[in-house]
């Protein structure tokens, strides 16, 4: 176990966990956007910003990403820590404003948007944190889907925003994303997501189009069961 | 060549190749940088070859790596006398074989002249711009052809590798290292020693040294002309790093962009490799070492150490965070030293000279010299070597020769697109990592733009910014969004939409865009804001509330005028204008159309009775 100090409050937690968890732990909040369960972390939003202390600097970094280390000292509040937190929400309101979770929790942290920025019309829901990218990688593991271009102009997709002849048609992203930004429509026997028409399976017991055709062969290639074991819906199993 | 299986055998060919490099042989050098071949230095050189060959003369003409002063060339030394001759074409050939090489007579045109006292320098060192230089790393780039061994060995050229492998151990080199207080020349100004004990503390088989030539600083091309014109001396300085961290594979990452640095690089470490310089057993020591070149694809932020490991890795090149170090985690996650070409360039000099010798050089926290692209408006645009601790004043007044065209220092922007301004207040002010930080800016990679009074510096701050958002990776929120939003509103600024309150919104987005993002390059992207606010605040005000660009650059706060008692009706401006904005009479005033100018100042480079009027 690690001893350390967060907001004045001894905290003793596992050797792995990263000053997010510890601190949650400890019962203080900290808001996050890109850190998903599931998924690898890379510290894009910057809204998990904390202040710590080592000797005498004190220093801003993401605490989703930050090691603990023995004698630590974090605050998770400052004034500092707030002004970063202020500004990404303020930015991200901005770019996003038809994002209702966004405004949920700038309104719950007391935030407001930018009256000097002009708000965005063309980034739909998207932050870019990445979670989709990742998890279509790291938990599906078809990597469908990634990031292209550089600085403002940087967005997801599948590779020159053409159908994708590995996507699966999971949904995972649409599951990971954050802020409801990815589209996924089913209709019938067909799901629509990334530009792409899916087939959809029918279960064999209650008739409910339950999962893309390309998922379940997909699955069945990974694991051996063959797919027709796998036509049932999760309710008849 | 054979392989140099001892430092014994390097010695000996060192010995035997100083004989044919004989100091009081007639040679004629040629500057072949990119900046000079740009000039045509290239058809100089056959043209002077071709000469010596017809007036049956055996004098070596020897194209060499770039002398530094880019504004003179091309540039050609005559040696033993080494007279110095610039702006030389095609057409002097003849006469600088025939009079100065045959028979030592000077050629007057073609010297340099002291714009101030009119008169002639014959030499090299007596000319201002090289005469307070001290070139300890880029010196000896005047005197090598960059594509043969052969030369780099005549100048001691890996004496300092042999004096490593075979007098030194390892911790003896990091310690003379730190010591000799060498700090990263490509803008982090990291204790070079103290990075190197890290890496090779750190526990791992398996580690990399990087050389950074992955310069991209709009203005800098120190690094480049580093890798062009003395390539062996950098592959020295990380063969000599690598044994001391205990690594055997490196990597050069060069700007694809820099095709002869590529190609200067690539003859050096297969040349090296040849004679047993790098490669297994070096030197017929144990130690061996390979290294690797990687080109880079373009992108400005693969300068960033973890932007580029990824670059190289071959995933997108963005940033990651470094809470756990480089020299712990750095390539491949393997421990990893990586400097900047010129920071190892500097490692043969300390190892060859010691670090007392060089720790005597600079100030008190920025030891040895620093090379610097003085560039923009600037009587001498070049590379100079200085040593740490020059005033700005002497290095733009004293080698950049002060402002062209009589016109007034207004201010210099160092560091790079995320440097900061300096103004003429702070013209005193010693150049060193430390002193550049205190005032608002950064050494950076050694960048140094010199702007007049005609330079609007809410217009320099925004095509900063500009730059730096192409140039963000766009991974992390604050730098992606924040700094659009920062030049969308200095944007506005110089588009006379400028609002109250913007220049304080303005630094208070920059303290959340440098404590926010995730690398160097948003940390550091509000300094060209934060300075020219800091500094030139009264300009940011002109622009919001009386809607007026003082140096008459942004093109909506400003019109122009013809003076009628000075205009003289020569219907030059009328002819120039490519709007038709201009009419008048032949030898009366003339009138602009302000609602047809577009502002392209194309009359006023045209007048020549300064009739023409910003405002």
């Amino acid at each position: 176990m690690v001893n350390l100090i967060i907001n004045g409050k001894d905290v003793k937690a596992r050797e792995d966990m990263m000053v997010l968890e510890a601190a949650r732990m400890a019962g203080f909040d900290i808001p996050t956007l890109c850190a998903h369960e599931s998924v690898s972390r890379s510290g894009a939003c910057r809204l998990c910003v904390v202040e710590i202390k080592k000797g005498n600097r004190t220093r801003i970094v993401t605490s989703c990403l930050y090691p603990i280390e023995e004698g630590l000292v974090v605050e998770t509040n400052t004034a500092r820590v707030q002004n970063v937190r202020r500004l990404v929400m303020e930015l991200l309101l901005a770019r996003c404003p038809e994002a209702d979770v966004l405004k949920k929790m700038a309104a719950e942290m007391g935030i407001e948007s930018q009256p000097r920025f002009v708000a965005d019309t063309d980034k739909g829901k998207c932050i870019l944190c990445r979670s989709c990218v990742r998890v279509c990688d790291e938990v599906v593991g078809v990597s469908a889907i990634g990031l292209f271009a550089r600085g403002s102009h940087k967005n997801v997709g599948t590779p020159f925003m053409e159908q994708s002849d590995v996507c699966i048609g999971c949904g995972a992203c649409v599951y990971v994303c954050p802020t409801g930004h990815i589209e996924m429509t089913s209709t019938g026997d067909k799901r629509k997501i990334w530009g792409r028409t899916f087939k959809m399976q029918a279960c064999e017991k209650c008739g409910k189009h339950f999962a893309p055709v390309d998922q379940l062969k997909y699955i069945s290639k990974k694991t051996g069961v063959p797919v027709k074991e796998m036509a049932i819906c999760m309710d008849c199993r | 060549m054979k392989i140099l299986d001892d430092a014994l055998a390097l010695r000996q060919i060192q010995d035997s190749l100083r004989k044919n490099y004989d100091p009081t042989k007639k040679l004629v050098t040629i500057c072949a940088g990119t900046g000079c071949r740009g000039y045509g230095c290239i058809s100089v050189k056959e043209e002077l070859e071709a000469e010596i060959k017809k007036q049956n003369m055996n004098v070596e003409v020897r194209a060499t790596g770039c002398f530094g002063f880019c504004e003179k060339g091309p540039l050609v030394v005559i040696h033993p006398e080494k007279i110095f001759y610039q702006q030389v074409k095609v057409k002097d050939v003849p006469e600088i074989i025939s009079k100065t090489v045959a028979h030592g007579e000077i050629l007057e045109k073609l010297l340099y002249r002291d714009p101030d006292t009119k008169e002639t320098v014959l030499k090299e060192e007596d000319v201002p711009f090289y005469k307070k230089q001290h070139r300890l790393v880029f010196g000896q780039n005047g005197m090598i052809d960059p594509s043969r061994l052969d030369d780099y060995l005549a100048i001691d050229g890996y004496s300092a590798l042999a004096k490593a492998l075979t007098e030194m151990t390892p911790e003896d080199v990091i310690s003379e290292v730190k010591k000799a207080g060498l700090r990263g020349r490509g803008g982090g100004g990291f204790h070079a020693g103290v990075k190197w004990e890290g890496c090779r503390k750190a526990h791992g088989s398996h580690k990399y040294v990087i050389g950074n030539g992955d310069e991209g600083d709009p203005g800098a091309y120190m690094d480049r002309s580093l890798m062009e014109g003395n390539p062996h001396s950098v592959i020295e300085g990380m063969i000599i790093g690598a044994y001391a961290i205990g690594a055997n594979e490196g990597y050069i990452y060069v700007r694809n962009e820099y095709p002869l640095a590529v190609m200067n690089l690539s003859l050096a470490i297969n040349s090296a490799k040849e004679a047993g310089l790098l490669g297994k057993k070096i030197l017929g020591t144990d130690f061996s070492f390979d290294i690797h070149i990687n080109k880079g694809g373009g992108a400005f932020v693969c300068g960033e150490s973890s932007a580029l490991f990824a670059s190289i890795e071959g995933r997108a090149g963005e940033p990651r965070a470094k809470y756990i170090h480089a020299v712990e985690k750095g390539l491949w996650d393997k421990p990893t030293v990586l400097n900047n070409v010129e920071t190892w360039a500097n490692v043969p000099v300390i190892i060859n000279k010691g670090a007392d010798w060089y720790a005597s050089i600079g100030t008190e926290g920025s030891k040895g010299t620093k090379i610097f692209s003085l560039v923009g408006k600037i009587n001498n645009t070049g590379l100079i070597e200085v040593p740490m601790g020059m005033t700005l004043r002497e290095i733009i007044y004293g080698m950049g020769g002060g402002i062209p065209g009589g016109r007034k220092f207004k201010a210099v922007q160092t560091g790079g697109p995320s440097g900061g301004c300096i103004p003429e207040s702070l013209l005193d002010l010693p150049v060193d990592f430390d002193k550049l930080y205190e005032v608002g800016s950064m050494m950076g990679s050694g960048g140094m733009i010199v702007m007049d009074d005609k330079s609007c510096m809410v217009d320099v701050a925004k095509y900063f910014l500009a730059f730096l958002q192409e140039e963000s990776c766009g991974k992390c929120v604050p730098c992606r969004e924040g700094v659009r939003r920062m030049r969308e509103i200095l944007e506005d600024i110089c588009a006379g939409r400028g609002k109250e309150g913007d220049v304080e919104l303005l630094e208070h987005l920059s303290t959340g865009v440098a404590d926010g993002s995730l690398c160097a390059l948003g940390g550091s992207a509000p300094n060209p804001v934060l300075s020219t606010i800091k500094y030139f605040r009264e300009e940011y005000d002109a622009h919001i509330k009386n809607k007026r660009c003082p140096a008459g650059v942004c093109k909506a706060l400003i019109t122009y005028s013809i003076d009628p008692e000075k205009c003289t009706g020569c219907t030059l401006c009328s002819r120039v204008c490519p709007v038709e904005a201009i009419s008048g009479e032949k030898k009366k005033p003339h009138k602009i159309d302000i609602d047809k100018c577009t502002r392209c100042g194309a009359c006023i480079e045209s007048c020549k009775f300064d009739a023409i009027t910003v405002e």
